[in-house]
Order: C-alpha cells, then structure tokens, then sequence
C-alpha cells in the first residue's frame, strides 16, 4: 500500500486522484501510527518549504518518516516541495531539510520569470526504474521558484533547463523525488507513478 | 525549454461549464465534469475553474463540482471564485486543485494574497484581473481600469498597478482579463497584455477574446503572455470550435511551442522512441 502524506500545506488529494486513475492502492497517512503502515510513500507538495516543514512537524511525521525512509528503506518519491525539503538547506526562508540527499536548495536567478510555470523538458542524465518512461524530449509540469543543487553528480537522475540547467529528478538508494508535478503531468506523470509503485530499490 | 501553455477556462454555474460574452448572457455548455474529461483526453495543458457567480451571491466555492472534475484532470487545475480566506483556499486544495485563483476578493482585500503565498508558497497563487480600456486620467495612468464582480464594478485602481502590487504581495500569475473582449472572438487586447507581462517578472496569461489560431498565437507573442486562456475556440456554440491538436499544430506551424501531442503509444510527436 502506498501512503500518500497529507498534511496541511500539500496537495495530497491531487496524487490519490492520480493513483486511483491507476488502480493503485493507497491510503492518505496523516499520522505516524498511519504512515508507519506504508510500504511505500510519496510526499507530494504545493508549498513553501518552511511551512511544509513546520506542518511535518506538527502533524509529528518527522521520526516516522526518518525511521521508515532512512532504517527500513521503503521506496520513498517526494515531488516539488516534496523533492526540495529531503536537501540539507533551502535559500526559501532560510531552512534546514531534512538532509536525505546533500546539497542546497537555490532560487532561479531574476533572469528568468520566477516563478516557472509550465511544462519543460526533462531528460534523465542516468538509467532508473522509475524514470525509464521519460525519453527525451519529455514535456513535464514545473511549478517552481527555487530548484535544487545535490551535492554529489551521482544523485542526480535528471536534468532540466530554465535560464540554465538545474536539476529536475534527484535520488539516491529508496529514495527518489521530482521537482516537477508528476500526478499534474499528463499520461507520462502517470506512468512515472506507475513505475514507482513497482520500484524495487537495491539497497 | 520552457514552452508556452493552452488553457481551457470554466465559468461554472451550478456544475456547468457555461458561456459568457463580456460576462453576460451565459449560456450552457455542458457538465463540467464531462467536458473535464474529454478535454484531458484532448491533451489540453491546463484547466481553470472559475465559480463565477459564487462571489457575487457572497457564498462558498461549489467544492463538490470542483471534487469531480480534480478526478478527471491530471494536468494543472486552477480554481477561484468566492475564495475569501485562508481556510477558503485549503478546502480548494484539499478538493484537488493546486493553484488558486483570486479576483475579486484580492481587490477587497489585498492581504488575502501574501497570507495565501506565505501558507502554500507563491506559485499556488494566481492573481485574476478583470481590466477594461476606459482611457488614460489621473489615478489610472495606464488607461486600464481594474473591475470586479463580474465585470460590474469599477474599482479606480490601475492595471498595471494592482498587478505590480499583487506580485509584491506574492502572486505566482496573473491573468489578464479584457472585459472588452471577453467572448468576442476578436484577438486578446495585446495592449494591456504586453504592459503587464512587462510590469511584472511572473508568468502572465493571455485571457479574453481568442477566436482563431492567430489570435492565440498573437497573445503569446507579440502579448508577451506565457499562457493563453481559451473557451469560446474550443466550446462556444456561438462559432466554428477548433480541438486542442488542432491549435497545437496551428500554433507550431506559427513558430509557437507548446507541450507536444502525445501519440496512442504514449511517445511525444517528434521523440526520439
């Protein structure tokens, strides 16, 4: 079963739409206890990264989600904000994440319209199970004032272009998150879905 | 590369998407939650849903139509009308939407936008503005006056600076509504699109009065819009309708990209599959 984390800034009910559009079995987890329960989970988001961090808090998620994700290894996809607060710090409010994947979280230069809107391309820098559907050139939908920087090349999983190229999926072990909105990206954010839920991580 | 976006905008009464001309005489279309469907089945980029008459009535969004049509899009899906507060825009996002569009409510109370982009950051607010050409004189240097309720009410502020205020106060977007236009059929007011897309470093979106593939394609150029706003191209009885391949290949034919049709094995028209 796939737990989908709700809590008060995310937009947990567009990813339930998208996984029941697929047959998926899944559940909104709104507590430890529920999220505990999870083989897998993803962390969708809309919002701004303190304030998602402060409703994982509240909602007492932050232990379950470390204790499932990091000992007992569950596959885990995080999108958007969802994606931005697994790095170390963010430049959004000055935040420390959850520090999964190492590295920072920058804004788009003000070269570029901020926020990106839209559907851009993405294009996978390295084989994965849950990215194989996208082949470049694939149209994703991107809603996004600040992207982020993984520390090490290695976990980066795809890149995509805004201003200059920034990185669009990022991942490491169990662990996988796009900044685009897979659940809001037509029939291939669906299929990345789908291929996480069948996502078996060696590690 | 970032390319340009087609949205397919709902005036919804009672659960139906409807039809206006400069915001009146609104006939119907169909349910809202069928069209939904067919147009996410068409490939359209981007759905909006206005309540448009939820405001007006000082009542709550219909979250219930709203619910039915989020089941069936799984591209972005925008909604206003009648939002007031910050638990206003929660029960949006929790029936499924992820943008929230504000109009009316925003020009009463400006607050409303910086408390919505500080809960659920400043793309997941979309400033909507009704504007119409009443000429250049003092408060409204620009020539265009921002309206609300409908078209309905004048307000005395001044577009390009309600939308410079609004992207202060943390909008994502804005959308540029010609009233003059709206359901006419006879090209987006470029004017007052390309000065706001110039006042303001947020995407903008063309909206009011696209009738043909040019129309369309001039608002996401020479308009400077990054997104355009369509309904009567795609829907209206009252002309020819044109479907969402359709304007895609017209629009790249005119050099303008837009996310690529998808073919039935799932590839993009022109991948490399």
């Amino acid at each position: 079963m796939i737990g989908v984390i709700d809590y008060r800034a995310g937009n947990a009910p567009s990813v339930s739409y998208a996984l029941a559009h697929l047959d998926l079995e899944h559940r909104l987890v709104a507590g430890p206890a529920e999220l505990r329960t999870a083989d897998r989970l993803v962390l969708p988001g809309v919002g701004a990264a303190k304030a998602t961090l402060d409703s994982l808090f509240e909602a007492d998620l932050v232990d379950a989600l470390h204790e499932r994700v990091l000992s007992d290894r569950v596959p885990f996809l995080g999108i958007c904000i969802g994606l931005q607060i697994l790095f170390e710090h963010s430049e959004e409010g000055d935040v420390d994440g959850l520090g999964w994947i190492p590295g920072v979280v920058r804004r788009f230069p003000d070269s570029v319209r901020v926020p990106q809107i839209g559907w851009n391309t993405v294009e996978p820098t390295r084989a994965h199970p849950v990215t194989d559907g996208l082949v470049a050139p694939a149209h994703c939908y991107f809603v996004n004032s600040y992207h982020c920087d993984p520390a090490d090349p290695d976990d980066v999983l795809a890149v995509t272009d805004y201003g200059s190229p920034f990185c669009s999926v990022a991942g490491r072990a169990n662990i996988v998150a796009t900044q685009f909105h897979a659940e809001k990206s037509g029939p291939l954010g669906l299929g990345l879905l789908e291929r996480f839920a069948g996502w078996e991580p060696r590690c | 590369m970032l390319t340009k976006r087609l949205i397919a905008c709902f005036d919804v009464i009672a659960g139906r998407v409807t039809k206006a001309q400069q915001f009146q005489d609104n006939i119907d279309v169909a349910p809202a939650e069928e069209l939904a469907a067919r147009l996410y089945a068409d490939q359209i980029d981007e759905i909006v849903f206005y309540d448009i008459t939820a405001s007006a009535e000082r009542r709550k969004i219909d979250l219930e139509t709203v619910r039915r049509v989020a089941g069936h899009v799984f591209v972005p899906f925008t909604v206003g009308g009648g939002i007031r507060s910050l638990d206003d825009m929660f029960e949006v996002l929790k029936a499924g939407a992820e943008k929230i569009s504000v109009d009316s409510m925003a020009v009463r109370d400006p607050t409303i936008i910086r408390a919505g982009a500080e809960a659920f950051g400043r793309q997941c607010i979309v400033l909507s503005t009704q504007v119409k050409q009443v000429g250049r004189r003092a408060g409204i240097p620009s020539g265009y006056e921002v309206f609300i309720d409908g078209a309905r009410q004048a307000t005395g502020l001044d577009a390009l600076e309600w939308v410079r205020r609004g992207e202060s106060l943390g909008a994502g977007e804005v959308v540029v509504n010609s009233i003059d236009r709206d359901g006419a059929a006879s090209g987006y007011d470029l004017d007052v699109t390309r000065a706001v897309a110039d006042a303001v470093n947020i995407p903008v979106i063309a909206s009011g009065g696209a009738g043909t593939v040019d129309d369309i394609a001039a608002g996401l150029t020479d308009g400077g819009a990054q997104a355009a706003i369509i309904s009567s191209i795609l829907y209206s009885p009252r002309l020819a309708n044109l479907g969402v391949a359709e304007l895609k290949a017209g629009l790249a034919a005119r050099g303008v990209e837009t996310r690529p049709f998808l073919d039935e094995t799932g590839a993009e028209a022109g991948g490399a599959r």
